[in-house]
């Protein structure tokens, strides 16, 4: 039975849609603004500032920056990171959520505590950053952007999550059959959890990706800065002009051009904007499923 | 299949109950899994628990010749330093109220946004939205400190409706110069990147709820904002309990990337922005008695450490089934 909406129902639906509408248009804007702007001659923005749409379409800031060795290095640090980082995330994170979830494994409670604590304490930044520089000796090097980021505890029990749901009947045959656990997890899990690798594995390389402030805390070359580092040196720049600007003093220093500065912030989040249609599905089930129980 | 018999039991009341095995035979019956999860342990350990031990220096005039061990040990002196300045009433009163502002707004939004998703009844529309109003938390906080850029310079966005609204070409706010327009900033900025994506979770659990609960609401004749005060909101208790537990136990960690990849070094912005983790970073940087800056590292990780644990306990009294563990 289907009942007839009310004239308040109906006005209840307005207003929904209207607010989801707004917010979206909110959140859309600023993307809009910056790979327009991206596009626009530097003369455009300078008469009429940002715009929604390239008044004067340019590709002058593309080419400026892919012929700036330095941007291009920053990409592939940035690669490099997310790629590396994930691939080792992914197998050590994986191979210990397998472990975690066969449930003949007595001392897998002791274990996932010990996971689980890291997410409630911990050392702080300030011994954190002398054991990474005075004793492991990882100052200006990429693995540190790498290494300490390798586990993160609630992916591992996201993971955990995934493969107990798995029916355990699967792994008990094979080892009946005589496989071991290593050919369990590769032959067996692996393959039927695709979508909770896929979640995971985009948690991991998103954290790698967006990843600055170890850059900031351990690089020092300067071509080994990442790409958001970059962009983080970027607007500091622009407010340093600024600043001075209202204080009345001269810019010794010119920020790059508007139109380079949003091209640069083009090319670092366009692969997420890219693949987001894709992959956003995965980032939905990841949270759903992962209502991480210690 | 005998090995298994081994392990159990079947106790007085007829129940079979598991045999502790000692950590040995455990550890050779499951050799392959312990195998599979000692990088994680180890990684653990180096990155996680060293650091832990590290903490020890909180108590020690730390010296960097002399190192953490070797360095004079001082007992409370750290903490009795930090809490003589007078930085440590702004930064922990900017911490708790920026947090608490923080987690009132964006669950606040996060509901709403569910809540509406989940009445929309166009699918493509609905599909679209909520990947839309999702995206920006994908977005790192300098990416977002670049845009804001945009926004909150003199000629910036915010600036230019001043003028347009009041007529007064010389109106506007002087955001690099004013602390008090920075909490409200930040508030916006944090519903902006985090609202949409908060709303997954509640929009999971209204999808869940039976519809036939709606259904005999509607017979009797309950109209659409009723359902949602009487149905929808009491359902979602339990995930908001839980949520909000969450980010209340992190309420002594302030968002180093957010307020730092926005704020930065501008000292006259501190008033207002300038949070446990930005000042800790500070004194990191010049180097300026380690020892002190541990201490209050270690407080924030107790707070915090208690603060969860705290509240875990609480949600166990109002709702059992909202609490963590």
């Amino acid at each position: 039975m289907k009942m007839k909406q009310t004239a308040s129902d109906k006005s209840v639906s307005i207003v929904f849609y209207g607010f989801i509408t707004l917010f979206s248009i909110i959140c859309l804007v600023p993307f809009i603004l910056v790979v327009a702007s991206s596009f626009t001659s530097e003369d455009a923005i300078l008469r009429y500032g940002y715009n929604m749409w390239p008044r004067e379409f340019s590709l002058e800031a593309y080419k400026l920056m892919f012929s700036t060795p330095k941007m291009l290095y920053a990409y592939g640090v940035t690669i490099f990171v997310t790629v590396v980082g994930t691939a080792l995330s992914m197998l050590v994170s994986s191979a210990c959520a397998y472990s975690l979830s066969v449930k003949s494994f007595y001392y897998r409670n002791i274990i996932t505590f010990f996971i689980y604590f890291t997410m409630l304490f911990s050392g702080g930044l300030v011994p954190t950053y002398l054991w990474i520089v005075k004793y492991l000796k990882l100052t200006d090097s990429l693995w540190v952007l790498i290494l300490p980021s390798l586990v993160n505890p609630w992916n591992v029990l996201l993971l955990r999550n995934f493969f107990a749901g798995i029916p355990e009947s699967l792994a008990e045959s094979a080892k009946i059959d005589g496989a071991n656990d290593l050919v369990i997890l590769f032959k067996i899990i692996l393959p039927i959890s695709l979508p909770g690798l896929a979640t995971v594995g985009l948690f991991y390389a998103l954290a790698y990706w967006n990843e600055w402030y170890k850059a900031m805390l351990y690089l020092r070359t300067e071509w080994k800065y990442p790409l958001q580092y970059i962009i983080m040196q970027i607007t500091r720049n622009i407010r340093f002009a600024e600043e001075l600007a209202s204080m009345g003093g001269t810019v010794t220093e010119n920020p790059p051009a508007y139109s380079s500065q949003m091209a640069t912030a083009v090319i670092t989040i366009g692969p997420i904007i890219f693949l987001y249609p894709f992959l956003q599905k995965y980032f939905v089930t990841g949270l759903t499923v992962g209502s991480v129980k210690g | 299949m005998a090995n298994k018999k081994n392990r159990v039991k079947v106790n007085a009341e007829g129940r079979v109950e598991e045999i502790k095995p000692s950590l040995i035979a455990d550890a050779k019956r499951n050799k392959w899994l312990i195998l599979l999860c000692l990088p994680v342990i180890i990684l653990l350990i180096i990155f996680a628990y060293i650091p832990m031990g590290g903490l020890y220096m909180a108590f020690v005039n730390y010296k960097s010749t002399t190192g953490i061990f070797g360095s004079e040990f001082v007992g409370f002196e750290n903490f009795r330093a930090f809490f003589s300045t007078d930085a440590w009433i702004r930064i922990t009163a900017n911490t708790l109220y920026l947090n608490a502002l923080f987690i009132l707004f964006t669950t606040f939004f996060s509901i709403v946004i569910a809540i509406m998703l989940s009445e929309v009844k166009n699918k493509m529309f609905k599909k679209i939205t909520q990947s839309v109003v999702i995206l920006p938390h994908f977005m790192s906080w300098t990416i977002v400190a670049l845009f804001s850029v945009a926004i909150i310079a003199s000629d910036g966005a915010i600036n230019q409706i001043i003028r347009t609204i009041t007529g007064n070409p010389e109106a506007g706010i002087d955001f690099y110069n004013n602390p008090m327009a920075w909490p409200p900033l930040l508030v916006c900025l944090r519903i902006w990147q985090g609202a949409g994506y908060g709303s997954i979770v509640y929009l999971a659990t209204i999808t869940g709820i039976d519809q036939e609960i709606y259904e005999a609401a509607r017979i009797d004749g309950a109209n659409r904002w009723q359902q949602i005060f009487r149905i929808t909101l009491p359902l979602l208790k339990n995930t908001i309990i839980m949520l909000t537990i969450m980010s209340v136990g992190k309420i002594f960690y302030g968002d180093f990337g957010m307020i730092y990849a926005l704020v930065g070094n501008q000292s006259q912005l501190y008033s207002t922005t300038d949070v446990i983790d930005t000042y800790v970073y500070r004194l990191l940087m010049t180097a300026d008695n380690l020892g002190t800056t541990a201490a209050i590292g270690l407080i924030q990780s107790c707070l915090g450490f208690l603060f969860v644990i705290g509240c875990n306990k609480l949600a166990k009294v109002f709702s059992p089934e909202s609490a963590l563990f």
